[in-house]
């Protein structure tokens, strides 16, 4: 009762916080109300019982995402245009592709169904034997490091490339006052140990 | 910034409890919630609070860019160079439990390691990420 309360609030709170991003046309509240969505979303997140994902959702998406959405305003400029076109045909589709997505949620199982798919597949052997095999309390740090390291070593690999990405888009130019190639060249092996950043 | 005082002095406080915190999730992570993603978010935003406050020059000095992009890539090395050391212990890519004598041991060895590596890479990305950002003139 008090968990369907606290969704209802949550719900109706991330609801007026995205109507409010639709409306303002001043970029730098659409950046913090932002941030408000995602600790909204993070609370979500613990009411799920899902409290790794919510620990990333708060330090990132509430976190740094804000962080560096002002540092793209301080290049932008504060307002948003208001747009020329009509919002209708926008409208359109965004309401017929949520219509879709709730009408295929219809066939997914309850929430925390014992008896849905995901809950039959590879989750018993997770959580009944990791402990004997890794020997680790936090399930979700077994799986995510050790039965799923490969694809957790795609995610870090994404990371790579999107920190890459932004060298070469924003910071490439030489003698650039922001970029990398701003320090003098120094080509003596720094310590890769790690620990000094 | 650099003239409002209580941020300056409040932030100085706050920086290494941060860090310290960030080093307790990225080491605790094995037992409650957390591990490299979000200690290296942690970690990152430490100095990212440390260049707000001081400004992206001194920033630049605690934390020299042409080590922190080192350490984007040392951060992937250290992931799969974990992997390729349990292939040739005799396992599979990324198969911990080869690493010591006891697999379970193993395990805990490969998945220190291996966090470690997640932290170091997504700290040093956040880093860098934020310096470009905050460096570009308009």
């Amino acid at each position: 009762m008090i968990i369907t309360l606290i969704d209802i609030a949550l719900l109706t709170f991330m609801g007026a916080t995205a109507i409010a991003i639709l409306r303002l046309r001043s970029l730098f509240a659409v950046v913090m109300l932002s941030g408000i969505y995602s600790l909204l979303a993070a609370s979500m997140f613990v009411v799920l019982d899902a409290v790794d994902v919510a620990f990333t959702e708060a330090a990132v998406g509430a976190g740094i995402s804000t962080v560096l959405m002002i540092a793209v305003l301080a290049l932008t400029g504060e307002r948003e245009r208001t747009p020329s076109h009509t919002p209708l045909l926008p409208m359109v589709v965004v309401v017929l592709t949520g219509a879709a997505l709730i009408y295929a949620t219809f066939d997914m199982p309850a929430f925390g169904d014992a008896n849905a798919p995901v809950n039959l597949h590879v989750a018993p052997r997770y959580l009944n034997e990791s402990f004997a095999e890794v020997g680790l309390p936090n399930v979700v740090t077994s799986v995510l490091a050790s039965y799923r390291g490969y694809d957790t070593l795609g995610e870090v690999t994404v990371i790579f490339t999107a920190a890459v990405a932004v060298m070469l888009l924003i910071g490439g130019r030489k003698g650039d006052d922001a970029g990398i190639k701003k320090e003098p060249a120094d080509d003596t092996e720094p310590d890769d140990d790690g620990g000094t950043a | 910034m650099r003239h409002h005082r209580v941020l300056r002095i409040i932030s100085k406080l706050l920086i290494p409890f941060i860090m310290l915190f960030a080093l307790y999730v990225q080491f605790h992570g094995d037992f409650g919630p957390g591990g490299g993603f979000q200690a290296g978010v942690i970690f990152g935003s430490a100095f990212i609070l440390y260049g707000l406050i001081f400004g992206l020059e001194y920033a630049r000095m605690v934390a020299p860019p042409a080590i922190v992009t080192r350490l984007v890539a040392a951060g992937v090395l250290i992931f799969a160079g974990t992997g390729y050391a349990g292939l040739f212990a005799g396992g599979n890519f990324l198969d911990y439990g080869v690493l010591k004598s006891d697999p379970v041991a193993g395990q805990h060895l490969g998945i220190l390691l291996v966090e470690f590596g997640v932290g170091t890479t997504v700290a040093a990305s956040m880093i860098t990420i934020f310096f470009l950002f905050a460096g570009r003139d308009r």
